[in-house]
């Protein structure tokens, strides 16, 4: 049972124009994302993952090439879609539910009707006692799980989701991803992944796509054949040692990952500190 | 840090004291001190008149300092309240458009350049001895702040935001009031504030310059008297109006940010 291709990517590439020169973000990516798939993109800071993403989304223009979902061409901001951000873009004036329920307001669709499915996502995400709650009293995570309850509320076929669990602590950071994982099983969306964290890439997909320093190209498809639904441990299997090590020699292949010291590629961020692009 | 949720009225009330009670006993000691300090050195009144002589004048010309209060109070709301009109839509005008803001820009830059005091005789010309110039000259010192603060506000909207929004599918005025207006609010609250204490700033100039009621007139005719103890009153009184408008204008800002913590609120207006 084949599934069918949900997103088709052909030619595409982003040059920015900036007043000295023309960066190039992305050069010439073909790809196909099917329905119900869970695609990670990985690569080093600056390699044009988040704009791959805001491509698809139809936030930017491409420069060249053409983008279709379901067949449709993307011309304009695509908007049967959720988006998370690495940071969680909740209102500091709204409480949980107000933020939740901003989705279901933009789009002008009668809240009533979506109260009960919003308080039931946060009820499912353990904010059932946080929903009168403003931004401000709630950590990092919580806050980042009220921004993906928003992203979900009005059911979208697809969740575009940027370094979103990026800024967490590690301990939260497993926790978000076994939460995603459980919400995936139970949903089954296409979900496209942005991440610098190879472990969560494999973890959390079936394909993973690995890119190269800018511009931005894809240079390795790989499939991730893990038995669902995950739980943490599979991280001790040979298999997810395999994928790992096989990401790790692509990194150094491209010259992400450098083993002799002195070496180092200049703008190259293969540190922990040098991931966060904000 | 976080504080829970099940804050009472007995809570905060015990909270205001604690926050507030060094500032009231600092108070009652300077001017303890300043009391005794006149006595024990004997200062001559017309230099340094003493709190008590300061709350005997005070009873003694009540009628006339509340008069006199109304009248530069109504200045000093109407310079602002247009300073309000004027100073945020001239902040969106700014925001949404790239050409009003090259033309608006100069006459900004003027007319904060110009010292209003300089300017102050000129408007008595224009607009004669009655309450205009006092008006303009509070609404030229006020507007500015409300203007530059209107446009940070709305420009630091993060730019992911916008883009969530409009991937939810929002237009230019949704995107307007459900994001950039209350994200700038905070702003533009901030930017009230200190323009209400500017609005006084203007009122007394305008009075210095040619009146003759007002808390400004009073100080200038008590200063050709030498009555140094009802300069103080006058003193007095117009720290007074500066601090009603302001809280006024704080509690506005409660009840309209109600999400701001109480500690971020004190905060702010410490650094007044």
């Amino acid at each position: 049972m084949p599934a069918q291709t949900l997103i088709k990517i052909e030619n595409v590439s982003k040059t920015y124009t900036t007043s000295k020169e023309d960066i190039v973000a992305l050069q010439t990516v073909n790809l196909e994302i099917k329905e119900a798939e869970f695609v990670s993109l990985v690569g080093p800071s600056g390699c044009g993952k988040s704009t791959l993403l805001m491509l698809i989304s139809g936030l930017y223009p491409a420069t060249t090439g053409v983008i279709t979902i379901k067949g449709e061409p993307v011309t304009k901001p695509y908007t049967n879609l959720g988006i998370v951000f690495q940071r969680d873009m909740l209102l500091d004036w709204r409480n949980v539910l107000d933020n939740v329920l901003l989705q279901i307001e933009i789009r002008r669709l009668n809240r009533a009707d979506y109260e009960p499915h919003a308080r039931e996502l946060l009820e499912r995400v353990g904010l059932g006692n946080f929903t009168d709650r403003y931004p401000r009293e709630l950590s990092g995570g919580m806050r980042q799980r009220v921004s993906i309850c928003r992203a979900l509320l009005h059911e979208p076929p697809l969740l575009l989701m940027d370094e979103p669990f990026g800024a967490l602590d590690a301990i939260t950071r497993d926790q978000m991803n076994l939460d995603l994982e459980r919400i995936w099983e139970q949903s089954r969306k296409t979900v496209i992944f942005v991440t610098h964290s190879v472990p969560e890439a494999i973890f959390l997909s079936d394909r993973i796509l690995v890119m190269s320093p800018r511009p931005g190209r894809i240079v390795a498809n790989i499939e991730i054949n893990l038995p669902r639904p995950r739980t943490l441990d599979i991280r001790d299997l040979p298999e997810f040692s395999d994928y790992n090590r096989q990401i790790r020699k692509i990194f150094r292949e491209q010259g992400i990952l450098i083993d002799e010291l002195g070496k180092d590629k200049e703008g190259l961020g293969q540190s922990p500190s040098s991931e966060v692009d904000y | 840090m976080n504080e829970k949720s099940k804050k009472n009225r007995e809570n905060k009330l015990v909270t205001w004291i604690r926050n507030y009670s060094y500032s009231i006993i600092a108070m009652i000691v300077v001017i303890v001190l300043w009391e005794l300090a006149v006595k024990v050195f004997d200062v001559k009144e017309y230099i340094l008149p003493a709190p008590s002589q300061v709350l005997r004048k005070l009873t003694g010309n009540l009628s006339l300092l509340f008069r006199y209060s109304l009248v530069t109070g109504w200045e000093i709301l109407l310079g602002y309240l247009l300073s309000i009109i004027v100073g945020i839509p001239m902040g969106l005008m700014i925001f949404y458009s790239r050409f009003l803001e090259r033309v608006i820009y100069p006459f900004l830059v003027a007319s904060q350049t110009i010292p209003k005091i300089a300017i102050a005789p000129l408007l008595i010309i224009w607009f004669g001895w009655g309450i205009w110039p006092k008006i303009i000259v509070s609404f030229l010192i006020a507007f500015f702040p409300i203007v530059v603060d209107t446009v940070v506000g709305l420009k630091n909207t993060e730019p992911e935001m916008i883009y969530l929004v409009r991937s939810m599918g929002a237009d230019r005025s949704q995107i307007f009031f459900k994001i950039s207006l209350p994200n700038a609010l905070p702003n533009i609250f901030g930017a009230l504030k200190v323009a209400s204490t500017l609005a006084v700033v203007g009122a007394v100039v305008g009075e210095f310059v040619a009146s003759d009621e007002g808390l400004g007139y009073l100080l200038v005719v008590s200063h050709g008297y030498m009555d140094t103890t009802l300069m103080f009153a006058g003193i007095l009184f117009l720290s007074l109006l500066g601090i009603i408008f302001f809280f006024i204008i704080e509690i506005i800002e409660r009840l309209a940010l109600p999400w701001k913590t109480e500690k971020e609120s004190v905060l702010h207006s410490a650094t007044m």
